[in-house]
């Protein structure tokens, strides 16, 4: 569905350049959920948004859909990958309702029937009628995030980029919100890419993991691999020591 | 634990808003000796809030009232404003959040350190800062000189929240109320920060209150653990002894997290009960 050779995303300032992404391949299978983590500067979100054609790329090859994405997306391909972003307060437009929020796209993408679909994709993240003609501030953490979900999903694309979808919300919402995703990816069969900090999280979702640091996959494993701590690389130890708590100094 | 430094009963704090009054506590009692205890709880339960009355940052607009609040044999319900001033940094301190809101964008890093020392321990100009680089090297930051001289922007998340630590423990207080010191940092960054904390918390014999919505994080730093919800304490317990709650609402948000260890088909959700409130 998504597959991408050699990866790379070069951020200029002025005279200094700044190596976010390092030839990076992955490819992702129809219907899996791929998983990227690393931590802050890893470029793991870089990929994400360089996939979407949100920021400038070189690569060998960036097949979407068996088809060669250039340089920028086309309405097509837009229609075709929708992203959620991690700070639901940010990625909804504050002066605006979740109708207009989600009527947005239809009008954009030039589908008919909006009010039956902004209806549908309102009861699909499990939001009542009755937030249709809320203001984002009128909304909880987690119903905004939900309403980032709908809006993503009313073009039914069949890629779902999420960029840290559940890192602003307590767990209790991550739980829902979790759920919520994972019920969604089998109705609708989406293939989607997660990327997040929260090792347990990834685990929890995706089926194939990349490891990011300093803007280069240093491994893929299986949420199999990350359970059981069988990896390769000391960095991706660290990883999954580091998320299990802290551990005492031994008092010398 | 040993002495008790700190003794709360019966706290209730309360906003008045146009809507009504909201209690962002209720009836919150505790203990604090020389250890480290944990609260926890999701947004709006109230943990900040008792951090923040127990050093007395609340806005004017909060009614604060207890029936005791004692710290090391000072009465904190009837602090003036200036009594407050000499126990805040000498005797309590906390360490906020987010480092790039928290630390002064204008003043350099070994200023910021160095005013808490003249202030606190009426160092004079070189005093301070021989105090202030043996403070940053405390909190093993590699080259104290240099980063002495940086500006706020110019230090990374954990950076900064190592210098955050530094100011608030330069004047050695006995009491540290760390309020999410780790959560805008990464994994392998926090543990870092953890290790200092509880380094300084052994070494110095302080009390520390460790605020956090992070189970793992609390159950694998502190001795105890409060969880609160909705302003009330829903349940105290020994760290090491979480996995065993026996609140609903804590068993709940353990089954709600993801976990490493073992696989969840789908994760439980939290079904909250109003008789908790009550």
């Amino acid at each position: 569905m998504i597959e991408v050779t050699n990866l790379n995303v070069i951020f200029r300032n002025g005279g200094s350049a700044m190596h976010a992404v390092r030839g990076v391949s992955l490819d992702v299978a129809k219907g899996e959920t791929f998983g990227i983590v690393g931590e802050s500067g890893s470029g793991k979100s870089t990929i994400l948004r360089a996939i979407a054609g949100l920021v400038a790329s070189t690569s060998d090859a960036m097949v979407i859909n068996g088809h060669e994405a250039g340089p920028k997306r086309n309405r097509d391909e837009r229609r075709f990958m929708q992203c959620v972003f991690q700070d639901p307060y940010g990625s909804l437009h504050p002066r605006q309702t979740v109708d207009a929020t989600l009527r947005e796209p239809l009008i954009i993408h030039k589908i008919a029937d909006k009010d039956a679909k902004i209806e549908k994709a309102l009861s699909d993240v499990g939001l009542s009628p009755q937030h249709r003609f809320r203001y984002p501030h009128q909304l909880s953490g987690g119903q905004r995030q939900r309403v980032a979900i709908a809006r993503a999903l009313i073009l039914s694309p069949p890629i779902l980029l999420l960029d840290e979808p559940t890192s602003a919300l307590d767990v209790s919402i991550q739980a829902e919100i979790l759920n919520l995703l994972a019920r969604l990816r089998k109705s609708y069969s989406l293939t989607s890419i997660l990327v997040s900090h929260d090792l347990a999280v990834v685990a929890h979702l995706c089926s194939r993991i990349a490891v990011m640091q300093f803007g280069r996959l240093v491994e893929l494993i299986n949420a199999q691999d990350l359970r059981t701590g069988h990896v390769r690389e000391t960095y991706t130890q660290e990883l999954i020591s580091a998320s299990k708590g802290f551990t005492r100094n031994k008092k010398i | 634990m040993s002495d008790s430094l700190l003794e709360v009963q019966n706290l209730n704090v309360s906003f008045p808003g146009r809507g009504g009054i909201t209690h962002a506590v209720r009836n919150a009692s505790f203990e604090l000796g020389r250890e480290r205890l944990g609260i926890v709880g999701e947004s709006g339960s109230g943990k900040s809030t008792m951090g923040r009355a127990l050093l007395g940052l609340l806005p004017q607009t909060a009614i604060i009232n207890a029936q005791k609040m004692n710290f090391s044999g000072v009465d904190l319900l009837n602090c003036t404003e200036a009594g407050w001033q000499s126990l805040r940094g000498r005797r309590m301190s906390m360490v906020m959040q987010d480092p790039k809101y928290s630390l002064n964008p204008v003043m350099t890093v070994g200023h910021q350190i160095g005013e808490t020392c003249k202030l606190q321990l009426g160092s004079n100009a070189a005093d301070a800062k021989r105090r202030s680089l043996a403070m940053l090297e405390a909190v093993k930051i590699r080259n104290p000189d240099r980063v002495f001289d940086l500006y706020p922007h110019q230090l990374s998340g954990g950076m900064g929240q190592r210098v955050m630590i530094a100011m608030m423990l330069v004047a050695e207080p006995d009491l540290l109320i760390a309020d999410e010191p780790t959560s805008a940092l990464d994994v392998t960054v926090q543990n870092e920060v953890l290790r200092i904390l509880d380094d300084l918390v052994r070494d110095r014999g302080m009390g520390l209150i460790f605020i956090s919505h992070n189970l793992t994080v609390v159950s694998s730093f502190c001795d105890r653990i409060l969880v609160m919800y909705g302003g009330k304490i829903m349940e105290e317990c020994k760290a090491s002894e979480l996995h065993n709650a026996k609140h609903p609402y804590t068993r709940a948000l353990i089954a709600a997290a993801p976990s490493l260890d073992q696989l969840r088909a789908e994760l439980a959700t939290v079904k909250r009960d109003p008789e908790w409130l009550k």
